[in-house]
């Protein structure tokens, strides 16, 4: 796919800009990155980032609460934001006679955000709500992403979790708000995207407009996560009481995800080998020939490829009956990659995973909150949004020899496995 | 926490300029109208073909009505569904995803009561191998002894883990409570049917309703929508029936029995689910309804976000919308609480019913959900998939592109009195039914105090 037009540049006060127009639709997209994620939380201050993410929507100084939703769906569009382990995205859709309104309500809230403590005290109620939903309440809550990594991970950054723990979470104070904003959300530490229906010259002038008189703050320093690769299998266990089958998460370290993106890929599309598809070996033998498991998924990254720096983590989860001991899932799941490990896949093998990539990545490419949020986070994490456009001809480019490569590279003895057992089993299971 | 030295809130919420006027809407430009055919071929098919050839790619969405009154149709049809991609005379399953991978495509299927959905894509330039597959599938799926029992299995795993859901719970609790045991409520088949379901039965169901007359194709994409029309016809040839896919029978009025408070003991979150009858799409007061609901719930900046969420934190999400079954529709409203938020959440939740009918909105309330239902519109479809799924939802009720071009201008037209009669009418707390799930030693004497409220298992 060629190269469709990208302009970047960055502003007086550091505030890095990529623009991404295209007339196909009478829409834009917004976004603005944050280089700071829930790897960067102090102790004792976990689920802060998120907590923090919801903050930003509570108002500033031009804003009342609940201004910011009222002004972007008045104006027809949509909004959210996320936090990563690496960055926070905050992003609005909208017809585009509102860009100039998107671009004024990211700015005001750069420039000057309100952070009371009558806004934190009903975040943190809405959080824990949202924690309630999506962790506590439901089966396979948070697996893997929350229970994973403190099984591979040692340091306090890579292993914590990143919804928070209730405690810590009540004990936010805005104090700790006015410190991480002036620390993290300086122009210096943010990227700015918009994509899709404007002309160049006009938006450039309404960004200048609104962003330009941002004071500058220098970007934090950026600390290495690196973590030394584990050199025996780590094993953890967690009781889950609304699962009715047993799950394992597999989590093994992968190469550097921005210093070695070719490296990285090959572990995409040794997912891919892996589990996409009736056709990939792991569905074939484990789901269908055996079958030893009710589903099963590879991946890179916890949230999807990426959205983090090193380390990244390669994760494979599988739900399986009562029935099946998990070491015969486990000696099923070593010897096909030491079969991939000793024969490399054929061509028509790599040739379906990165047929289907391209055709993702198109479809990605046509949601136009998708490709103002992967500009962004290219530009953020790897200082080049244009690699977004190139990934599908990268990855065509992966050999089977490095697919090969991946699969030796995921031992036993490096890696976590993380038991989920429902909690009926309890601790007497097998 | 992070800086030894950083400005402090009330600093860092100020500038010396002071705050700054929000700027105007500039000039909006409309979406371009897409080139389409809507016909029907031969077989009675109805297809949609619409050119938007942002990326090459290709849309595709296949809705069969696919009702039946069998007490094991459900399960049989799960199973169908599961499996209608695992073989044809032509191709097994592993060379059905080999073929489609090929060509960056994809196909699912899906069931309830109501319609089994065919979803896929597949690169632009591939397209004609696309069809030639969901052709093969649907005139030649054959359904093998060994892919029935072991897609059998897996469903009935599946089905444990979707049962600990507390949605599904809710909803199927919502299902019985509302229309007892009317074929729309069985949306999860038991396990133990799944379990004696023959492949005999799976073949004979897609015979008597994998039908193309009744049925809708709608492709979205980088493609000629005459010249798809001509490839259609002699790829689906032989996809044919004297019969129609069978429709779901009418679902009776809402009338609102009280909300039903089931038990879970020990849960630490509720699932608060109401309901009540409005109209549907084709009704000439859909707009202004639409209007209402948004007012309600159906955004973010809707009074019942503002108030259950950004004011009192009783929930992370709230939400009102709309429930279409084939000529009908609900609104239904959900909100998951803490226990201990649960009883005035549902009190704040009817306060608004009530309100929306007695303070309609108005001003820049009103503009605002105008704004929103139009902007909405060009934004959701501005993309293959998202338009793809916009026509299959109008043209399975009889609608088509014409619908969404004319809108905008329904919606732009809607008085402050249209929406006040029908937030009157359709919102009225007394027309509501629902369900709450939720401990019930903790919720019941305060459930049971606000009125309305019973205790106990659905019929």
């Amino acid at each position: 796919m060629a190269d469709p037009e990208l302009v970047r540049y960055t502003l007086d006060n550091g505030l890095r800009v990529v623009l991404a127009p295209d007339a196909t639709a009478p829409v834009v997209g917004v976004s603005v990155h944050y280089d700071v994620g829930f790897r960067s939380e102090p102790e004792g201050r976990t689920g802060f980032a998120h907590l923090f993410e919801h903050l930003m929507f509570q108002g500033s100084e031009s804003l009342e609460k609940l201004a910011h939703f009222r002004h972007v769906q008045s104006s027809g569009g949509t909004f959210n934001g996320s936090t990563h382990p690496d960055y926070t995205d905050y992003f609005e859709v909208l017809p585009s006679a509102a860009l100039e309104r998107a671009l004024f309500l990211e700015a005001d809230r750069m420039r000057a955000p309100k952070l009371t403590a009558e806004n934190l005290a009903n975040q943190i109620d809405v959080v824990k709500e949202e924690i309630r939903l999506n962790v506590l309440n439901r089966p396979y809550g948070g697996f893997p992403w929350i229970t994973l990594p403190p099984v591979l991970y040692s340091t306090f950054p890579n292993a914590h979790n990143g919804y928070g723990g209730f405690e810590d979470l009540e004990s936010a104070t805005v104090e700790d708000c006015a410190a991480f904003f002036d620390t993290y959300y300086s122009p210096a530490n943010a990227v700015l995207t918009v994509a899709g229906d404007f002309e160049v010259g006009a938006a450039k002038d309404l960004i200048e407009k609104h962003f330009g008189d941002v004071p500058h703050r220098p970007a934090p320093e950026r600390p290495s996560f690196a973590e030394p690769l584990p050199t025996t299998e780590l094993q953890g266990e967690t009781i889950d009481p609304h699962a009715p089958l047993p799950a394992l998460g597999i989590g093994y370290r992968m190469p550097d995800p921005i210093n070695d993106v070719d490296g990285y890929l090959a572990y995409l599309v040794l997912a891919g080998v892996l589990t996409d598809g009736d056709g990939s070996r792991l569905q074939q033998r484990l789901v269908h020939r055996e079958p030893l498991v009710v589903d099963i998924g590879a991946g890179a990254g916890l949230f999807g490829p990426f959205e983090a720096r090193d380390p990244d983590t390669f994760t494979i989860t599988l739900i399986h009956p009562h029935e099946v001991p998990r070491e015969r899932v486990l000696a099923a799941l070593d010897d096909e990659l030491e079969k991939l490990a000793e024969t490399p896949p054929d061509e028509q093998e790599l040739r379906k995973v990165t047929a289907r990539w391209t055709a993702s990545l198109h479809s990605e490419h046509d949601r136009l909150v998708s490709r103002t949020l992967a500009l962004g986070s290219f530009e953020l994490l790897y200082g080049d949004a244009s690699l977004v456009y190139r990934l599908a001809d990268r990855m065509s480019a992966v050999t089977a020899e490095a697919v090969s490569a991946a699969a030796k590279s995921l031992r036993p003895d490096a890696r976590a496995v993380l038991v989920v057992k429902p909690a009926s089993e309890g601790n007497n299971e097998q | 926490m992070t800086s030894a030295t950083h400005r402090s809130a009330a600093e860092i919420g100020r500038t010396a300029q002071g705050p700054r006027p929000l700027p105007p809407l500039g000039a909006q430009r409309a979406a371009a109208d897409l080139s389409h055919v809507d016909t029907e071929l031969a077989n009675g098919l109805r297809v949609l073909a619409v050119r938007k050839a942002t990326v090459p790619l290709v849309e595709a969405r296949l809705w069969i009505p696919f009702a039946g009154d069998d007490a094991l149709h459900p399960a049989i049809a799960e199973v169908l569904a599961e499996t209608i991609l695992t073989g044809t005379a032509r191709r097994n399953r592993i060379e059905i995803d080999a073929e489609l991978a090929l060509i960056g495509g994809d196909i699912g299927a899906g069931v309830d009561p109501e319609r089994l959905v065919l979803t896929g894509s597949a690169l632009a330039d591939k397209l004609p191998t696309f069809l030639d597959v969901l052709g093969d599938v649907l005139t030649g799926a054959t359904y093998a002894d060994e892919e029935i029992a072991r897609e059998k299995e897996r469903l009935v795993e599946r089905i444990a883990v979707s049962r600990t859901q507390p949605r599904t719970i809710a909803r199927e609790a919502l299902q019985k409570h509302r229309y007892g045991d009317h074929p729309a409520t069985r949306e999860v088949p038991k396990a133990e049917d799944v379990a004696v379901v023959t492949p005999e039965q799976v073949r004979a169901l897609h015979q008597a309703s994998v039908l193309p007359r009744g049925a809708v194709l709608v492709l979205v994409g980088d493609l000629d929508p005459t010249a798809v029309i001509g490839d259609l016809e002699k790829v689906l040839g032989g996809w044919a029936s004297d019969r129609a896919a069978v429709r779901l029978p009418a679902l009776p009025d809402l009338t609102g029995p009280n909300v039903l408070l089931v038990p879970r003991a020990g849960a630490v979150q509720s699932q608060i689910r109401l309901s009540a009858q409005t109209v549907p799409r084709t009704d000439p007061g859909y707009a202004a309804l639409q209007l209402a609901n948004l007012a309600y719930g159906g955004y973010f900046s809707s009074r019942l976000v503002e108030n259950i969420r950004e004011n009192k934190g009783y929930t992370y999400s709230a939400h009102s919308g709309f429930e279409f079954t084939d000529g009908t529709a609900v609104v239904n409203v959900d909100a998951d609480t803490a226990t201990d938020a649960t009883a005035p959440a549902l009190l704040e939740t009817r306060y608004e019913l009530g309100r929306l009918g007695q303070v309609p909105p108005a001003g820049d309330e009103l503009e605002s959900v105008r704004q929103y239902a139009i902007g909405s519109l060009l934004t959701s479809t501005s993309s293959q998939a998202g338009l793809a799924g916009q026509v299959l939802a109008l043209a399975s009720t009889g609608l088509g592109l014409e619908w969404l071009n004319e809108h905008p201008a329904r919606v732009a037209a809607v008085t402050a009195d249209e929406v006040a009669e029908a937030a009157l009418k359709f919102f009225a707390p007394k027309r509501f039914t629902g369900v709450v799930v939720g401990d019930a030693a903790v919720l019941e004497h305060k459930l049971l105090a606000l009125g309305d409220v019973v205790v106990g298992e659905p019929a």
